[in-house]
């Protein structure tokens, strides 16, 4: 990491071509998060982009090594705290996994309405960055309107509004609300109603389309050699959604499409995140009507101890592949735990999509590959 | 493709693999001078394992173990490669030029493991200060993920 002086140094230093070195970040506004990126420019054209990271690195995997498996899911949800709810289910999941519990039927479902509520409101609130980056501010109130009653079903449900904290292993901490399919249904109501809104507002917009299509091109052998997933590889037609590959929860029981978009440019992949939006809305359409009666937990013992061995639990997150790697000795902590988290990959691919470019077409090529810094830092 | 067929196949290009099939995926753990003709053969025909998405280090104290996951986008037939790494000098050869996504993750694993990844194009701390923090004492090695490493500045055991 650079010192001040440094810093000063680098950004006046030319290079031997003419090149300049631009310090973005790490507080620039289009990051959305401490995000440190040494540019170096001819020009206007970007030549290199290196990533500085660790700026909120909190060492989440040392300090989960001395977390029981109750305590380490209240971690991951500072990790992608956009979709805090997804990776508490990932360690649900693989603590489940390990001990071989039996999940309730009415656990899954909740789990499963909840998970695609949140990663709607991660692509509303992703729409809305992404818009004020690109210079439009009303998408930003247009899609923070119906993200807050997500937040507000979230705060009735959960009692929080980020960090829900309301997977445990085996179930949920406690029951739903009793107004909760009444509150999901308003709001199903409401998102088709408006969801037009956006796509009058953006998607026809023809300086959105100049500013996106086209930019920051990647290929599927690339998306896949860089390890790229969720939105971003299937805006360039890889298909790699663990809800289909390996299902989990209730999602080998409902009906949806995997988005796929061939172009892989920054518009394909605004364009997977909003239908992606509008298939979570089905996943939900079916499974609230028919969430089962019956317990909410499972029983378990009050220490959990996973078998000696190693356990991979892959969940799809608003963001792509979230993976949690745990060896196990058998004891009552991990011994060893590696989140693989989407926004590293997609991050590592930024150079090689954004070179060549203008600097000005860095923020939509940034934008749509939907970074969240404390995810990449863990 | 059956665990089988993937054994036959790793075996006739590294015949001292040794298999484990207790877990959910095949593991596989070979010798750190096989890994990367092993590899090259893995990302080409038949068994097309294009797409690298987990690689990371374990600390067993008296060794340390490189986990690589590898699937394939069009045969979704996951598998686990294991190299044991001798602790003091531990040195294996980078795989950042057959799958791209391995030269940010070797990076990571050089500096909390301090792991060598010979000829890396990049091997630099990406995540740590580059210079060690006051106060430690960094001639035996700072490792922050491996299992002797005490920080006294920052607790984080609990």
């Amino acid at each position: 990491m650079y010192n001040q002086t440094e810093i000063i140094k680098d950004t006046t230093e030319l290079g031997p071509e003419g090149e300049l070195v631009v310090n973005m970040g790490p507080q620039h506004p289009a990051t959305h998060g401490v995000l440190h990126l040494v540019v170096t420019l001819n020009g206007e054209t970007i030549k290199k982009i290196e990533p500085h990271l660790g700026y909120i690195h909190r060492s989440i995997e040392k300090m989960c090594e001395s977390l029981t498996y109750r305590q380490f899911i209240y971690v991951t949800s500072r990790m992608d705290y956009l979709s805090s709810h997804i990776n508490n289910t990932a360690c649900a999941l693989l603590v489940e996994k390990g001990m071989q519990i039996e999940v309730p039927e009415r656990a899954k479902v909740v789990r499963t309405i909840l998970n695609e509520l949140t990663r709607i409101a991660s692509h509303e609130l992703w729409i809305g960055a992404m818009a004020m980056d690109l210079g439009a501010f009303t998408p930003f109130f247009y899609a923070f309107r119906e993200r807050e009653m997500i937040t507000e079903i979230m705060e009735d449900t959960c009692g929080a509004r980020l960090t829900m904290n309301y997977i445990v292993p085996s179930g949920l901490m406690y029951d739903i609300h009793p107004e909760f399919q009444t509150k999901v249904k308003a709001f199903i109501k409401q998102f088709k109603e408006k969801v037009t809104e956006y796509e009058d507002l953006v998607t026809g917009n023809i300086i959105f389309q100049s500013r996106t299509k086209g930019v920051g091109v990647l290929t599927p052998e690339d998306a896949i050699s860089y390890g790229c997933s969720g939105p971003v590889a299937r805006a360039s037609g890889v298909s790699c959604d663990m809800r289909k590959i390996a299902p989990y929860d209730a999602y080998d029981k409902v009906e949806f499409d995997e988005i796929i978009e061939t172009a892989g440019d920054s518009f394909a992949r605004y364009m997977v995140r909003v239908k992606e939006m509008n298939q979570s809305i089905r996943i939900i359409e079916q499974l609230i009507d028919n969430i089962p009666e019956g317990d909410f937990v499972g029983k378990t013992k009050n220490v959990l101890k996973l078998n000696k061995g190693e356990f991979y639990q892959r969940v799809e997150t608003a963001r792509g592949e979230l993976g949690v790697y745990v060896v196990s000795e058998g004891g009552t902590t991990p011994y060893r735990i590696k989140f693989r988290s989407p926004g590293f990959s997609n991050l590592s691919v930024l150079d090689h999509i954004a070179n060549g470019s203008k600097i000005g077409d860095l923020m939509a090529t940034m934008g749509t590959l939907d970074l969240v810094i404390p995810d990449i830092d863990r | 493709m059956t665990n089988e067929e993937i054994k036959a196949y790793i075996s006739s290009h590294a015949p001292e693999a040794t298999f484990d099939e207790t877990g959910e995926w095949l593991n596989i753990t070979v010798d750190a001078n096989s890994l990367k003709s092993l590899t090259t053969a893995l990302l080409g025909q038949p068994m097309e394992m294009n797409y690298l998405f987990n690689l990371t280090c374990v600390d067993w104290k008296n060794h340390l173990t490189m986990v690589y996951h590898l699937s394939s986008t069009i045969h979704r037939h996951p598998i686990v490669l294991k190299v044991n790494l001798d602790r003091n000098t531990p040195s294996i050869e980078t795989l950042c030029f057959t799958w791209r996504t391995a030269e940010m993750l070797e990076r990571e694993v050089f500096e909390m493991f301090g792991v060598q990844f010979l000829n890396h194009p990049d091997l630099r701390n990406l995540i740590l200060e580059e210079e060690t923090p006051k106060g430690i004492d960094a001639s035996k090695g700072y490792w922050p993920l491996r299992k002797d490493f005490e920080d006294p500045i920052n607790m984080i055991k609990l």
